[in-house]
């Protein structure tokens, strides 16, 4: 059978870092990096007779993430102790959630080449993050840092609804979006703040049951996630078609050799010896705290792209682009207040803003200049200020030294010429020079026009009217 | 209450814990008496009684998100057998 025959079959275990300012169960900061065991303390490092005790804003962004994926919101949930042995995990267990997890039986809605597909999310649970091993950076042996010890973390479980690579990799960019808009996490996976261990299995179209899964660990970037599967799934194929057996096993994703390998024989199937955590209290969530965390709900990216359609009239096209992350729907939304022209703000972010973006190489959150200054560099078009092309001048500007759209413009001189006595001097300049065209003009080529358009652009560095150039040109050949 | 002899490997295995046979006779003797000195609770008669999940029936201990920084951090790491930079020194762990 050809690997078209197979389908793969696909679930999702996200874990998200919650950006609370303390650790859950500790009142140790959590900001990233600081020097090794500094944002540390005797309950993160699981010294003898310390006792955790739950911080609320991890109850409450769990919460969050539960209404934003359509989660139903346990009323009883508790803590549960997972016990392993590994040097990160100081306690040699991780406090989690077992069999009573905050929320469940939720879904998102995600945008695929076929139309809008549901994909189920299990459960959400909260628990602590490890430390971090460092190796060999000082001679032989490992090094422990205890600093994100204790970490919140949120883990979305989905059910096995996501079908290849393409949709695995939707699905966790809108997870990461909804997290970003209901600002529960800063999903920063450079960090590791966002990673997913990807659960992957292939069977025959048509087959109803769900073939031997493998699964792979901490995946920490959407390449690595679309490589790793990609070679997952030919391995599996690979294996079937030979007649063999896909074994269940952990795997790791070796991005240098291209290849999963094995993490643990299955003679040690995973043992986590699961029972109540006792040092903790129960949690008892009201209808009324559910409700009251749904009235101060941000609006989620669904709701910001139908507005975007209904109320802006822009194509569905752009409403999904400008609500893929929050940075965006929020320089759009920002850039309207000073601007009020949606198309002209949007296609500003879509094609030269995202442009640009893409070309630096830096992430959305990274825009260096505010929402304001899109709108009042936008506002200088329409107001005649400057035209489209010095815009985009001024643009690359702002992305390079944050300065305001008309400090950059003054500093450069470039407020464009609209005085109809200095227009009309390089107009009869151009024309001038260029007698071959005005003859290719009255024969009837049209594009003579664009080229001496394009040439009196060049001749005032791009700073005279563009629409004012246009008119005098054609009444000047028209005269002649 | 049987316990099995691979029950006990088992359970060693998850310890790390190279046992001896004498060792793991030992101890599937021992395991069946604390499970048979459990079982003892099994005995009471809850059919009047609701389902309880924790012997605590207090809820919502929580504290609220500030930060408060450790002041002796020093003290965190002096019983490391060995450290560096900061760090605890381990064996190589990969």
């Amino acid at each position: 059978m050809a690997k078209e025959d197979y389908e793969v079959v696909m679930g999702l275990e996200i874990h998200a870092e919650l950006s609370t300012k303390t650790k859950i169960f500790c009142s140790c900061p959590t900001d990233f990096g600081g020097e090794p065991n500094t944002h540390c303390c005797p309950v993160c490092m699981a010294m003898p007779g310390t006792l955790p005790v739950l911080n609320e804003k991890v109850v409450e962004y769990a919460v969050k993430a539960g209404i934003a994926m359509n989660c139903d919101i346990a009323e009883n949930s508790k803590n549960d102790r997972k016990n392993y042995f590994y040097p990160d995990l100081p306690k040699s267990y991780q406090i989690s959630q077992f069999d009573m997890p905050l929320c469940k039986n939720g879904y998102i809605e995600i945008e695929t080449k076929d139309g809008k597909k549901k994909i189920g999310i299990t459960r959400i649970h909260f628990e602590e993050d490890a430390g971090k091993l460092n190796h060999d950076e000082y001679g032989g042996g490992s090094f422990v840092d205890l600093n994100r010890a204790g970490v919140p973390l949120i883990e979305i479980v989905s059910e096995p609804d996501i079908r290849g690579a393409e949709e695995a990799d939707i699905y966790l960019k809108k997870v990461k979006s909804i997290l970003e808009y209901i600002e529960v996490s800063d999903c920063k996976m450079q960090e590791g703040s966002l990673r997913a261990d990807v659960n992957v299995s292939v069977r025959k179209k048509g087959d109803n049951k769900l073939g031997t899964r493998t699964e792979m660990k901490n995946m920490n970037s959407f390449r690595a996630i679309q490589n790793a599967v990609a070679y997952e799934v030919k391995r599996q194929i690979d294996i079937l078609e030979s007649g063999g057996k896909v074994e269940q096993e952990t795997l790791r994703w070796d991005e240098l050799q291209g290849e999963t390998i094995s993490m643990r024989d299955k003679e040690d199937a995973q043992d986590y010896r699961y029972f109540p955590e006792p040092d903790l209290a129960l949690i008892h969530i009201s209808k009324e705290y559910v409700e009251e965390i749904k009235r101060n709900m941000p609006e989620l990216p669904e709701s910001r792209k139908n507005r975007y359609i209904s109320y802006y009239n822009l194509p569905e096209y752009d409403a999904n682009i400008l609500t893929s992350t929050k940075y965006f729907s929020n320089l759009f939304e920002g850039a309207l207040e000073v601007c009020n022209n949606p198309k002209a703000v949007s296609n500003w972010i879509m094609s030269d803003i995202i442009g640009i973006l893409n070309e630096k190489e830096i992430n959305a959150d990274k825009i260096p200049f505010t929402a304001k200054d899109l709108g009042e560099l936008i506002c200088l078009i329409d107001k005649g200020t400057i035209s489209t092309s010095i815009a985009k001048k001024v643009l690359l500007e702002m992305f390079d030294t944050s300065e305001k759209p008309n400090k950059i413009i003054e500093k450069n001189g470039w407020v464009q010429i609209s005085d109809e006595g200095a227009i009309i001097e390089v107009v009869n300049k151009i024309l001038a020079a260029n007698p071959q065209s005005i003859s290719d003009y009255k024969a009837g080529k049209d594009r003579a026009l664009g080229f001496l358009i394009g040439q009196a652009m060049k001749e005032t560095k791009g700073k005279a009217n563009p629409g004012m150039l246009n008119k005098m040109f054609l009444e000047e050949l028209n005269k002649q | 209450m049987n316990v099995s002899r691979e029950e006990i490997i088992h359970m060693a295995n998850l310890a790390d814990l190279n046992l001896s046979e004498e060792e793991i006779q030992k101890y599937t003797k021992d395991m069946e008496d604390i499970l048979a000195f459990a079982n003892e609770i099994n005995k009471v008669n809850t059919d009047n009684l609701d389902e309880s999940i924790t012997a605590n029936e207090r809820y919502n201990i929580l504290r609220k998100d500030e930060v408060k920084e450790f002041e002796d951090k020093d003290a965190l790491l002096q019983n490391a057998p060995s450290q560096k930079n900061g760090m605890f020194h381990i064996p190589k762990m990969i």
